[in-house]
């Protein structure tokens, strides 16, 4: 399937599935089984609170607070609860980026994705072409992000099988000494955490 | 099942497109889609492998031409159906025609908040000691099971490494298929990229999944 037919087709079926999901929706509150106020919440939620400010914030004090990135390496559900911050499941794991292995996370079969931590998955992580090329070619995959990493950086591509969940932690960027933690965690973008941008300091001075 | 969703290796996709400043829903009903799903999800009509199957067993162009959010009411549709909880005459009209059955719980708005926060845990005590420890070589079985299974299909016949024992978790081709949690122990394995894709591949790529027992043997 070309991507011309692929966004074709997508652009027909929105009104198909706004009615479908409309009449969904009718049908459910009609028969008592959800209540519309309570809709409204979870998508304000996801909209609002649940997004990757909260991983910016643990990554941009696991680089400033030797402890705090201790314990996120130990048990990284229970480190970001520490900081009053969603986890949403109890088998979440860091992963260290070093300048010798660089970590990518990918769900083959679905999109599972750490979402208590950073909110819902943008759509080039549900796409099919990332979910098939990055097990098999990571490189070409960070290239179509405009990041390159050193031939000899081991790529570790982490194919979310089960109900674990992970969350890259990148390198601190040279060219941030002496920043904030809020300064830092400007530059900890959601791509950073699954592993396909890294950390830009440029972005961070304004 | 071997379908179209065990994307891993597959060619002919195309780049990856990231979008600049995504909006966390690009279209109103996307958002409802996901919030209907969460609220029945709380329900315990059904759990989170049952649903997974659910979009597997989409037929396959149909599965390929929607989009992410098209597919979760597709198949949220079908699992209503399937559970007595809607009849296909009421899709039809788009309206109730008959009351609704008791639900195990039903998700309000003073719920919403402590439901979104759960820290959920599939982690459950060992029923037999685990066979495998880390550092041990391990093979994929070439196993191809008609229901839903987690092991995807480019790493089966391959040997790599137990990386990590996350402990008795609950098992999803038995969770799916007959609502039993019946846990196996989960292991981290770690595949060489040439042990998976051939010599031609990058040599600096190293894969792992996340692997319960009955999906591995000893290599």
């Amino acid at each position: 399937m070309s991507d011309h037919d692929h966004h074709h087709e997508h652009g027909s079926e929105l009104s198909d599935t706004q009615l479908r999901v409309r009449a969904l929706e009718t049908i459910l509150t009609e028969k008592g089984y959800v209540e519309p106020a309570a809709l409204d919440a979870i998508i304000e939620a996801y909209e609002t609170k649940i997004g990757p400010h909260n991983g910016s914030r643990a990554v941009a004090k696991a680089w400033v607070d030797p402890q705090f990135r201790r314990q996120l390496f130990e048990n990284a559900g229970k480190a970001i609860a520490s900081l009053g911050l969603p986890s949403g499941t109890e088998h979440l794991i860091a992963l260290e980026n070093t300048p010798k292995q660089h970590n990518v996370v990918v769900c083959t079969l679905c999109s599972c994705y750490p979402s208590g931590t950073l909110g819902l998955p943008p759509v080039w992580y549900k796409s099919h072409a990332y979910r098939s090329r990055t097990v098999a070619d990571p490189r070409s995959v960070l290239r179509d992000f405009g990041t390159e990493l050193p031939a000899d950086t081991e790529i570790r591509v982490w194919d979310s099988t089960a109900e674990v969940r992970y969350l890259v932690v990148p390198m601190r960027p040279k060219g941030t000494e002496g920043w904030s933690e809020e300064q830092l965690a400007a530059i900890v973008t959601r791509d950073c955490m699954i592993g396909t941008r890294l950390p830009d300091p440029a972005q961070g001075q304004r | 099942m071997d379908g179209v969703h065990d994307m891993g290796g597959m060619h002919g996709f195309g780049p990856v497109r990231p979008e600049d400043n995504e909006p966390v829903f690009h279209e109103e009903w996307e958002g409802r889609v996901l919030a209907i799903n969460r609220a029945m999800g709380y329900s315990r009509t059904w759990n989170g492998d049952i649903s997974r199957h659910a979009k597997e067993v989409l037929p396959p162009d149909v599965y390929l031409g929607s989009s992410y959010y098209r597919r979760w009411a597709l198949a949220l549709e079908q699992m209503l159906m399937d559970n007595g909880l809607v009849g296909a005459d009421e899709f039809a009209a788009g309206h109730a025609l008959r009351p609704g059955k008791p639900l195990k719980r039903k998700l309000t708005l003073d719920q919403v908040q402590n439901a979104l926060l759960a820290r959920g845990s599939y982690e459950r005590p060992a029923q037999a000691p685990a066979l495998f420890k880390a550092g041990e070589r391990v093979r994929a079985k070439n196993m191809h099971p008609k229901g839903h299974t987690r092991l995807p299909r480019y790493v089966r016949g391959h040997v790599g490494v137990i990386e990590r024992v996350h402990g008795c978790h609950v098992f999803p081709d038995s969770h799916a298929a007959r609502r039993d949690e019946d846990p196996q122990w989960l292991y981290t394995v770690r595949f060489d990229g040439r042990e998976l894709w051939g010599d031609g591949a990058d040599p600096s790529v190293k894969v792992s999944i996340d692997a319960w027992e009955p999906y591995l043997e000893a290599a």
